[in-house]
């Protein structure tokens, strides 16, 4: 394994015991624009760790990049290493469609398949071939209660998915990320479209799954961050200014951008 | 603005009600039957018949004059089934009661009275009361005797004429097949004389008597006798002969299912091949083609060949699928019948392929429509949980897809059913033999020729020698193409509304 040069802001990087992601000296172009510069950042595992930062500062792109979602974008090109473990997911020969299961994500924008609420669900599992017939109804309830759905479904299983309100589709997009057992979840703005009260319910259920999977939120609310995150990083213009843990990052920021921005001097 | 959007849309609904209207009044009045008017001419003689159509016009003096359009039967006497006359020339006008009218297999109509019914040239019953009495037993004995002797006896020989045609082929000797062949033929020969050895004798207006084997008559109607309910049974029976029965009398009497079975099917075919084949060409198109100049070109041809006038499709038809695909399967697989074609000849699978090569635009168009519409972070949402592009497709787009694709499906079904040019040179035929589904192993026989509504239109109402008479048959038969036409599309879109209802909240 290749040890990329240290950056001034690895120096500063908290260190963890167990690192499920290590993000090395990433770059990424999209066409001639540079979207990511010289990424380094560890993931800690069963921790929830939050991206923020100002609209168009890389952090969307950086999740997407680490279940290899960027490939579908025509054009892209990165340099330097995404490490999973201790393997790179950029190598030619890593199956990329057993590494999605691995590593799962839930969209900006609720986005159920338009079938039934248990096929959404157990959609998954069929793709990869995981669980007999029988074995799929208990996946399906048991994604569904730790997603905190199944009260609310378990009678119109059979029912279109459509027919959920905003913030139970998410929570469905979740119960679907967990039912094939990934390792990672990745949240791309998950909250952005709900009301108050659907936000609250899918914060409480990130705190409950961080027990069991390592989470990455993407996150435009700066309290939502402060509330549920274990690890903060601050992204401006595609670098990680500042990362450390949520409550000194919020208390006293090191760095003056990232005081600016969670004071809201700007973004 | 809006007067102007909504009188077009008025003006639309009054064409499209005006029409089926029209077609409906021309049409329905086919099966009813008229009172049989008995007319004294001023130069003596009677016409028998029944008055279809009063018209006023002026005679050669421009006076004017009202003249009558008498449907008077007896084609094998008089030649004609119509005579138009002179209202000043009729003397007196009678409803007999006795008057009777007889629907024959061959000939068309007879308008006479009975006079006595004969076995074998002894008189069985006479005189009114009796004839009608006796007659309806008659008939029905008739009809079940035929459908188990001779229908029988048709089906033996025909089976004997291929055994015989296949044997010879392999070069077996067919002497003993042929000496039962002839048996068969004699014994049908002999049964058929035995059938019109019953006859009803009639007479005409004129006098003349006229003995018309029971075996020949289809229904004998004492119209002038028959109350309201009896002419609403009457109607019923014909509307159910119309549908479920096979013409005769070069399809101007008789039903005309044969043509509905023909259509409905090939429908049925050309949408079970085009759907593959649009659904196929639009994912490709949309999913899997770098999106350029080539693909912009593909998808312009593939619009203007809507634009391709349907007879040049019944000549590739016939060029390509029958001529060349039809010919090569004959030398290949039934070369030992030839020269004779099996499938390089016209059929009702050439005629299904040419109308969907001709509707597989539709299809695709709506296909690419449905597509685009599925959302870009559904898809991803598939991606993300580690599917395949083809798993993505297959599993979530095109579901999501299915109610477009089946617009388009319901749109190139509506095509077809209706479209008519370019069957008539790859397979559709005035008369069919037999249908294209039997119990005959193997049941589906894409290779027979069919009928077709259309072309029965067509057929009927252009080609026949009597076009007088069948004026409101051709109604009748337009009528059923728009309802059959009419309930595939319901169908379809019964279909359609389900499949979207279950996916209810989706912005396709």
């Amino acid at each position: 394994m290749t040890q990329p040069a240290q950056s001034p802001e690895l120096a500063r990087l908290p260190e963890f015991e167990k690192a499920v992601l290590r993000v090395r000296s990433l770059s990424l172009w999209y066409g001639e624009s540079q979207a990511l510069k010289e990424i380094s950042l560890d993931v800690p595992e069963r921790k929830i760790t939050a991206l923020i930062g100002p609209s168009g500062c890389g952090k969307s792109t950086l999740l997407r990049c680490i279940n290899r979602m960027h490939d579908l974008i025509d054009g892209v090109r990165v340099e330097g290493q995404l490490y999973f473990h201790d393997r790179s997911i950029f190598d030619p020969d890593v199956d990329v469609f057993a590494l999605r299961r691995r590593i799962g994500m839930v969209f900006q924008k609720s986005n159920p398949f338009p079938k039934s609420i248990f096929e959404n669900v157990a959609y998954g599992c069929r793709i990869h071939g995981l669980g007999a017939r029988a074995e799929l109804d208990e996946i399906v309830e048991k994604s569904l209660l730790n997603a905190g759905l199944w009260d609310e479904v378990k009678d119109r299983l059979r029912e279109s998915a459509l027919s959920l309100s905003g913030g139970q589709q998410q929570r469905l997009c979740i119960a679907r990320a967990i039912a094939v057992e990934p390792e990672v979840i990745l949240l791309d703005e998950p909250c952005s479209a709900l009301d108050p009260i659907a936000t609250q319910r899918i914060e409480e259920l990130m705190r409950g799954l961080a027990d069991r999977y390592t989470i990455v939120i993407v996150t435009h609310n700066m309290q939502q961050a402060a509330r549920v995150s274990d690890y903060t990083a601050f992204m401006y213009l595609g670098r990680v200014i500042e990362f450390g843990e949520t409550g000194e990052l919020f208390v006293k920021p090191r760095v003056r951008a990232t005081e600016d921005y969670i004071r809201g001097k700007f973004g | 603005m809006i007067s102007l959007t909504a009188g077009a849309l008025a003006a639309n609904l009054l064409l499209i009600g005006g029409l089926i209207a029209l077609v409906a009044a021309n049409g329905l009045g086919h099966f009813w039957q008229a009172d049989i008017a008995s007319l004294a001419l001023s130069d003596g003689t009677t016409a028998l018949g029944e008055i279809v159509d009063r018209e006023a016009d002026t005679d050669e003096q421009g006076r004017a004059r009202e003249r009558l359009r008498v449907a008077v039967g007896n084609r094998d006497l008089g030649g004609s089934d119509y005579r138009w006359i002179d209202a000043a020339q009729i003397a007196g006008e009678t409803w007999p009661r006795d008057a009777a009218v007889l629907e024959r297999e061959e000939w068309g109509k007879f308008y006479g009275f009975p006079v006595e019914i004969r076995r074998s040239g002894q008189v069985i019953a006479d005189g009114s009361e009796a004839i009608w009495a006796a007659l309806p037993g008659l008939l029905r004995a008739k009809r079940v005797e035929r459908a188990g002797k001779i229908d029988a006896l048709r089906t033996e020989i025909r089976e004997l004429n291929r055994e015989i045609e296949s044997s010879r082929r392999r070069g077996r000797d067919v002497a003993e097949l042929q000496v039962r062949y002839e048996d068969a033929a004699a014994a049908l020969s002999a049964r058929a004389a035995e059938l019109v050895s019953d006859e009803l004798v009639v007479r005409t207006a004129d006098g003349r008597e006229q003995a018309v084997p029971l075996a020949h008559i289809v229904r004998a109607v004492r119209a002038n006798a028959l109350g309201t309910t009896g002419k609403l049974g009457l109607y019923a029976s014909r509307l159910w002969e119309f549908l479920t029965g096979d013409p005769r009398e070069s399809n101007t009497e008789g039903g005309i299912f044969p043509a509905i079975f023909g259509t409905v099917l090939m429908v049925m075919l050309t949408s079970l091949a085009v759907a593959p084949l649009g659904v196929l060409t639009a994912l490709y198109l949309r999913e899997y083609a770098r999106q350029g100049l080539l693909v912009r070109c593909v998808r312009i041809a593939v619009s203007s060949l809507a634009g391709v006038p349907s007879i040049v499709f019944g000549v590739f038809g016939l060029g390509f699928f029958v001529y060349l695909v039809g010919g090569t399967i004959d030398s290949l697989f039934f070369a030992d019948r030839l020269p004779t074609p099996t499938f390089g000849t016209g059929g009702i699978l050439w005629a299904s392929l040419t109308l969907a090569l001709l509707t597989v635009p539709v299809v695709v168009v709506a296909t690419e429509e449905g597509l685009a519409a599925v959302p870009r972070v559904v898809r991803e949402g598939s991606l993300a949980l580690g599917a395949t592009k083809f798993e993505t497709l297959w599993r979530v787009v095109l579901p999501a897809a299915l109610p477009g694709v089946l617009t388009g499906l319901i749109l190139a079904m509506a095509r077809a059913a209706g479209e008519v040019a370019p069957l008539m040179i790859v397979g559709m035929v005035k008369l069919a033999p037999s249908l294209p589904l039997d119990g005959e192993f193997p049941f589906l026989h894409l290779e027979r020729k069919f009928m077709h509504l259309g072309f029965h239109i067509y057929d009927v109402g252009f080609q026949s020698p009597n076009v007088e008479a069948v004026r409101s048959l051709v109604f009748a038969t337009a009528l059923l193409l728009i309802l059959v036409v009419l309930s595939t599309n319901l169908t379809a879109i019964l279909v359609r509304n389900h499949l979207r209802r279950k996916y209810a909240g989706s912005a396709i």
